[in-house]
């Protein structure tokens, strides 16, 4: 049966220095790798018999504006669907080259949800086959969902509701 | 288009040999917001492009600006054909967060009104597919019955297709004796209409001609491109949340997983009948069991989180204090990441949250079943008549309010 701690051993074991600050936030182990290494986790991850994370849960970015050097977080989440056991790991990057292998070669899943974290974060996923905005206009020239960005646009001017203090 | 055509084109012309079709944005056939260009040679399709984003709303740039509770209508127009399961997997996520314990009986009540939204949703998408395939007459059959789930949300929240349905923490009100006795009535005359409904399609020979073969997509395949819900089991993987991460007290009930063999739009159709009579039968043993519990409970024992009573916040200190430090967001929220998610009407329904412990999450993301499962669509139809096309989109059960979020 496989747990937690088998799969933190196997980590570890594989990847020595490579993988770390391990973390189980309600239950679901979690860890972080630097960015060259992602695709070798994951395929690790998929390939070995043992292990079988088969299944691409969800891919997606954070923006951590305060952690110099490390502002982007890209979130991958695998899935063993036989014993029922998911996976997290981050890859941290810096927002002035956020160049990050892609997935896709892995996973048909990660193609979309790589655009999506491109058109809101920029992050730039080297090797994609189709890195386009994929929910914005190609003309827009930010990534609306770091943290920089207010929720309504601040030039606008059509809107007068001083009063509620927008 | 291998024969040479006695057609001598003129100097600089594009000899090009195949046809370029927009199918959508705004196309009858496509039930939603949905462009594909289509690459077409005569009636068959070479190449697909889907664009989506016409509906895109920034879900997740607005839930990091708005309190937990504020976020539920966010939730309620991702999959609009089956909001109840959104706003419950919403709410069941933050309860996660704040490790809250809820009573059985809002567990079952919960599992009742997720399983008769999944029941809506289906009924739906299987109708639909015989619209596409040209008969009329089940969908319009089967949305007398739906109408007879709308009004159950109607009687226990208030509203019917963007529901808001429930609390962090429960519901906003016990169930009333007619939320019951509508339960009951619909259990009742459903299973017969359900049958009926079947009778029309399952072996009627247009239909099984129009579907078998059609859009079929092999296991590995469905699971390369992260399949959930109905179109996974049908390529015959039972993988189901409700089985295999239980949540609000499915493990306490008797119900299979219904898988298909080939994967094609007839057996997406197949499976989503058979989870219907599932649910069915979800849905009675909630209301068996239910009768077994104290009729009093509704919500969870959380005053940090749960709205007092509106007479208690002008008569009582404590609901007072309560309802204000709710309301203006100073309850203390952990930190910390968490992932839940539910088996809503077309998939694997995620909610990836962030908190840093502020009035609002730090980072919502919402993992849309049909938004990952959509990139599939190209390579589904490639090689197929365009008919073909439309029936395997409606099968798929896209609804353009989740792709885009």
């Amino acid at each position: 049966m496989l747990t937690n701690e088998i799969l933190q051993q196997r980590l570890t074991e594989k990847f020595g220095e490579l993988v770390y600050n391990f973390e189980q936030p309600y239950g679901m182990l979690t860890f972080v790798t630097d960015r060259d290494n992602n695709l070798k986790v994951m395929n690790f991850l998929k390939e070995s018999e043992d292990l079988g994370f088969t299944f691409l849960n969800d891919l997606t970015a954070v923006h951590y504006p305060d952690q110099l050097g490390k502002e982007l977080a890209v979130v991958y989440m695998l899935q063993n669907i036989q014993a029922g056991l998911r996976i997290r790991f981050k890859v941290f990057t810096d927002i002035t080259h956020p160049d990050v292998f892609t997935a896709t070669g892995i996973f048909e899943t990660a193609n979309w949800l790589e655009r999506e974290a491109y058109d809101f974060f920029g992050v730039n996923f080297v090797g994609h086959p189709n890195l386009i905005r994929i929910m914005n206009v190609e003309e827009m020239d930010y990534h609306p969902l770091r943290k920089e960005y207010p929720l309504e646009d601040q030039t606008r001017i059509d809107k007068d509701d001083d009063m509620f203090g927008r | 288009m291998s024969q040479k055509q006695n057609i001598q084109l003129p100097e600089g012309s594009l000899g090009k040999q195949t046809t370029t079709l927009n199918l959508g944005p705004t196309h009858p056939a496509t039930h939603g917001v949905f462009q594909n260009i289509l690459e077409m040679d005569g009636e068959r399709i070479i190449d697909a492009v889907p664009t989506i984003g016409f509906i895109h709303r920034a879900f997740e740039k607005i839930a990091e600006h708005r309190p937990y509770y504020q976020i539920t209508p966010l939730t309620d127009r991702l999959n609009y054909c089956s909001s109840p399961i959104n706003n419950m997997g919403w709410h069941m996520t933050v309860e996660k967060l704040i490790h809250a314990e809820l009573p059985k009986r809002v567990e079952y009540l919960r599992v009742i009104i997720m399983e008769l939204s999944r029941i809506a949703d289906h009924l739906v998408c299987n109708s639909v597919i015989g619209v596409d395939t040209g008969a009329f007459t089940g969908f319009i059959y089967v949305f007398e019955l739906r109408e007879l789930i709308y009004e159950i949300f109607e009687e226990v929240c208030g509203s019917r297709l963007t529901t808001n349905i429930g609390r962090i923490g429960g519901f906003e009100r016990n169930f009333s004796e007619l939320a019951f006795q509508k339960i009951n009535h619909f259990l009742s005359v459903f299973p017969k209409a359900m049958k009926e409904f079947e009778t029309l399609f399952n072996r009627n020979r247009i239909f099984m001609e129009r579907t078998m073969g059609v859009g079929g997509i092999a296991a590995e395949r469905a699971l390369n491109y992260g399949f959930t819900g109905p179109n996974l089991r049908a390529t015959g993987i039972d993988y189901d949340i409700r089985t295999a991460h239980p949540y609000s007290g499915y493990q306490d009930f008797d119900f299979s997983v219904p898988v298909g063999t080939t994967g094609d739009v007839y057996d997406r159709y197949l499976v989503r009948n058979a989870e219907i009579w599932e649910s069915i039968s979800i849905i009675t043993q909630a209301v068996k069991k239910i009768k077994e519990l104290d009729p009093s409970v509704f919500h969870a024992d959380i005053p940090d989180f749960y709205l007092p009573e509106k007479a208690d916040v002008y008569t009582k200190m404590e609901a007072l204090i309560y309802h204000f430090k709710i309301v203006m967001g100073e309850t203390a929220i952990p930190a910390g990441e968490v992932y839940h998610s539910v088996e809503g009407g077309n998939g694997e329904l995620g909610f990836y949250l962030i908190s840093d412990g502020g009035r609002s999450p730090y980072r919502l993301h919402f993992r849309r079943p049909c938004f990952i499962y959509y990139q599939a669509y190209p390579e589904i139809i490639k090689g197929s008549m365009l008919s073909d096309a439309v029936v395997t989109m409606s099968s798929l059960n896209l609804i353009a309010g989740e792709i885009d979020a």
